[in-house]
């Protein structure tokens, strides 16, 4: 635990401040969102006569 | 390109009242849409009459008329004529002048529009699809509405390009450009309401000729129809590419890449509109495919436009000393209706286009195809994303062209109007998807179908919507409130106007984004492509005319 | 101009989605069938009575084609004709369409039937009614002052 602690502090003290990870986390969640929505409805369309 | 000194540049008072003038009828039109909104919402639950033998279907008429056609298109005019002036410079007597002449054609054509409807000769909706006929009256006032935005947008063309000339060989300011790129959209676009409208409806309704080709002429209008909704989006883009990262106190992610989707809004939202004729007859399978593929290409800048905005935010968080994943979103000005307002916009943007990738899935569209989940969608899109991003605006746009000042107070009552109309629209939007799902019609006045079982489990979502529409009504009188305030009551002072800069300034953008020639060639391409062989099909293939019908 | 690689990454994700979306539903429709209703047949909408098969709405078996019932509707405002009807449970129907008047909207609610009925040309779509119970006919597209009033029912029996 306290190791695990360390390893994350270390990683944010060498953080980039131009760095756009969260930019490209957030484009992949919006992504599966979009995936999600359209999977549900096509099985709609395939459920349905 | 735009240093700090430019950001203090005012529009000129002239070229202010003539923005005002725009968005005084815009927001007539919201007073009145809004409150016809309310009435749909009650009467669709089952629990209300409307008084007096007013018909659902007249002030259906009104809203989509209102919301959809007026609203939108003096806003829109307003806001980008006040920002070709704000960015390109002040607009020339004569541009001024065009510009009033089209301000009050686009009005004097609205008023012809709407007194037919109240005098219920023009039930016909917003979309006033034939064989339905109404007055000629409001046919030749939709023409002058159109009519008169494009002498209306000529004013700001005539602007840009005193500008280019002035300044061979630059890059145009970024918001002049996409002001430009959205009224050529326009332009091209609604050459296909003016054919259907000038060549058949209006002869039609006259009674020089007796019958239409229904085909045809939803098909001009539809391709209209799709760009439209692009005509409302686009401005709500500007503010979210380049506004909206001066208000944060941030950069323009990239200038190139903003006005590289741009032009692939131009290119691709156009040739698209068989994508709501996906469950028509007599338009062959293949070619509303390959209009599907057409449509998914639109979804790209969107896509861009997604990352863009994450990143501006991401870079302003972490130059605040924000860190890990997600830590630049806390601190974004969330005190600030400027930003707020237009967040919730953005954000709503998310479900709204997941929505609209479904509508366009070709067979796809049998699930939803004018079930009320299609009204859910567009009120995430229009009625959320774009009105709220066009609030926003207003929040500062209004003060700085009338002199006046955006109070605390006024600031506040606007972060509670965005709060308030998203949960109205959570409410409203998220029942009306689901209920198009169970199979919900739209433009449907309240009905049990004869006790049909199916229509009886609708019920409850139609009340969520009625409760939801309340409290959007609510959010329409707070935005009245602010909106009166800020033109006639707020102190006197000085609101900016703020334009933002790019991250690179010196990374200047490629000239060939200018070359009108080049873009507007690939547009017609494009248009010729996906158009000419259908519509030679419908036009050959056609059965005998339709006669007109009253049928409200 | 320059891209970053992270906005790279999201677009080679993005677009590999869409490819996904377009191909499913592309194979679906041209080689499994599944296509939007697009019928090309046309009709003189003065003269749908007079016109085969609406001279005789209702549901009909057929013998020799893919499908082993026709059901055929005529829609004028603001109501369908056959109002009520019985099919088979497993059945495959070609659902046959038109109107005589305006436009108007063919939707059975909870299916995949949904298509728009248009003066002048014939709506088709074959399916297989393969879940019994009983299903509303809701006409979706304005066509006048009894629009919601605008409906029929279909029971799918064993
Ligand atoms: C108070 C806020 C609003 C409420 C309660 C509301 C409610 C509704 C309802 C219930 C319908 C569907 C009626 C039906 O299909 O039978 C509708 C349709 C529509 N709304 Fe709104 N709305 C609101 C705001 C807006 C705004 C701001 C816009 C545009 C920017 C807008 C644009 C439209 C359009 C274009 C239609 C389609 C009309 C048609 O199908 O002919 N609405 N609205
Ligand atoms: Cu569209
Ligand atoms: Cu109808």
């Amino acid at each position: 635990m306290a190791k695990a602690e360390l390893k994350t502090k270390h990683k944010t003290e060498i953080e980039d401040s131009s760095s756009l990870k969260g930019t490209l986390a957030s484009v992949f969640l919006l992504g599966f969102f979009i995936i999600i929505t359209w999977v549900s409805v096509y099985y709609l369309f395939v459920e349905r006569f | 390109m735009v240093n700090s000194a430019v950001s203090k540049i005012k529009v000129d008072p002239r070229d202010a009242k003539l923005s005002m003038a725009h968005f005084y009828v815009a927001f007539i039109a919201l007073a009145l849409g809004g409150l016809m909104g309310l009435l749909q919402t009650l009467v669709r639950s089952g629990k209300y009459e409307l008084p007096g033998g007013i018909g659902y279907y007249q002030i259906l008429t009104v809203h989509g008329v209102m919301m959809g056609l007026v609203l939108t298109t003096f806003f829109i005019m307003g806001f980008q004529y006040a920002a070709v002036s704000r960015t390109a410079g002040t607009h020339s007597n004569a541009a001024r002048r065009t510009g009033w002449i089209g301000f009050w054609t686009m009005t004097a054509g609205t008023a012809m529009a709407a007194t037919m409807v109240l005098l219920n000769k023009a039930s016909v909706l917003y979309t006033f699809y034939a064989p339905l006929q109404a007055h000629w009256i409001f046919y030749l006032g939709l023409t002058l509405v159109v009519v008169g935005s494009w002498i209306d947008g000529a004013a700001q063309i005539m602007t840009y390009a005193k500008w280019r000339k002035n300044n061979p060989g630059k890059p145009s300011p970024l918001l002049s450009f996409m002001a430009v790129i959205n009224t050529v959209l326009w332009i091209v676009a609604t050459l296909g309401v003016a054919a259907t409208v000038l060549f058949q409806l209006l002869p039609w309704s006259l009674g020089l000729v007796d019958t239409v080709d229904v085909l045809v002429s939803r098909t001009l209008f539809w391709y209209f129809g799709h760009p439209l909704v692009y005509f409302w989006l686009l401005p709500a883009y500007m503010c979210w590419y380049t506004i909206i990262p001066k208000i944060i106190g941030g950069k323009i992610f990239s200038d190139s890449l903003a006005r590289l989707s741009f032009i692939l809004f131009l290119l691709f939202s156009i040739p698209v509109g068989f994508h709501h004729q996906l469950t028509e007859p007599g338009i062959d399978p293949a070619w509303k495919f390959f209009q599907v593929v057409l449509t998914f290409m639109v979804v790209i800048p969107s896509l861009m436009t997604a990352f863009s905005l994450f990143a501006t935010f991401e870079r302003y968080g972490r130059s605040k000393g924000a860190t890990g994943l997600f830590g630049w979103f806390k601190v974004l000005p969330w005190g600030d209706a400027r930003f707020t307002v237009p967040f919730i916009g953005m954000a709503s943007f998310i479900p709204a286009g997941a929505g609209g990738i479904i509508n366009a899935s070709n067979q796809m569209d049998q699930v939803v195809h004018n079930t009320i989940w299609i009204t859910g969608h567009f009120h995430l899109t229009a009625a959320t994303s774009v009105v709220l991003t066009f609030f926003g605006i207003s929040y500062w746009l209004i003060p700085h062209l009338t002199g006046r000042k955006l109070t605390k107070a006024m600031n506040k009552l606007g972060i509670i109007q965005g709060w308030v109309w998203f949960i109205g629209m959570v409410f409203m939007s998220g029942a009306m998807h689901f209920e198009g799902l169970l199979g919900g019609p739209r433009r449907s006045a309240f009905s049990t179908y004869g006790g049909a079982k199916q229509a009886a489990e609708w019920i409850p979502y139609q009340i969520a919507q009625a409760v939801g529409g309340s409290i959007l009504f609510l959010g329409i009188i707070l935005v009245l409130i602010i909106f009166i305030n800020l033109a006639f009551f707020a102190p006197k002072g000085e609101e900016e106007f703020p334009v933002g800069e790019a991250e690179n300034p010196q990374e200047s953008a490629p000239m060939v984004f200018e070359n009108w020639k080049l873009w507007l060639g690939i547009t017609a391409a494009l248009i010729l492509f996906a158009y000419t062989i259908p519509f030679i099909d419908i036009i050959q293939n056609a059965p005998p005319g339709s006669k007109g019908f009253k049928t409200w | 101009m320059h891209m970053h690689k992270f906005e790279k990454i999201w677009l080679i994700f993005g677009v590999g989605c869409l490819i996904f979306f377009l191909t499913t539903v592309g194979v679906s429709a041209f080689y499994l069938g599944n296509k939007p209703p697009s019928c090309l047949t046309t009709v003189n909408p003065e003269k749908v009575d007079q016109t085969k098969p609406f001279d005789k709405p209702g549901l009909h078996k057929v013998e020799g084609k893919d499908w082993d019932y026709e059901l055929v509707y005529v829609a004028q405002a603001f109501s369908y004709n056959p109002a009520q009807v019985k099919v088979p449970l497993g059945a495959k129907v070609r659902v046959i369409a038109t109107t005589k008047d305006v436009v108007h909207g063919f939707e059975v609610a909870g299916t995949n039937i949904n298509m728009m009925l248009e003066p002048g040309y014939v709506s088709e779509y074959t399916t297989t009614f393969d879940k019994a119970g009983e299903y509303l006919i809701v006409c979706n597209e304005y066509c006048g002052a009894g629009h919601h009033l605008m409906s029929s029912k279909i029971e799918v029996v064993e």
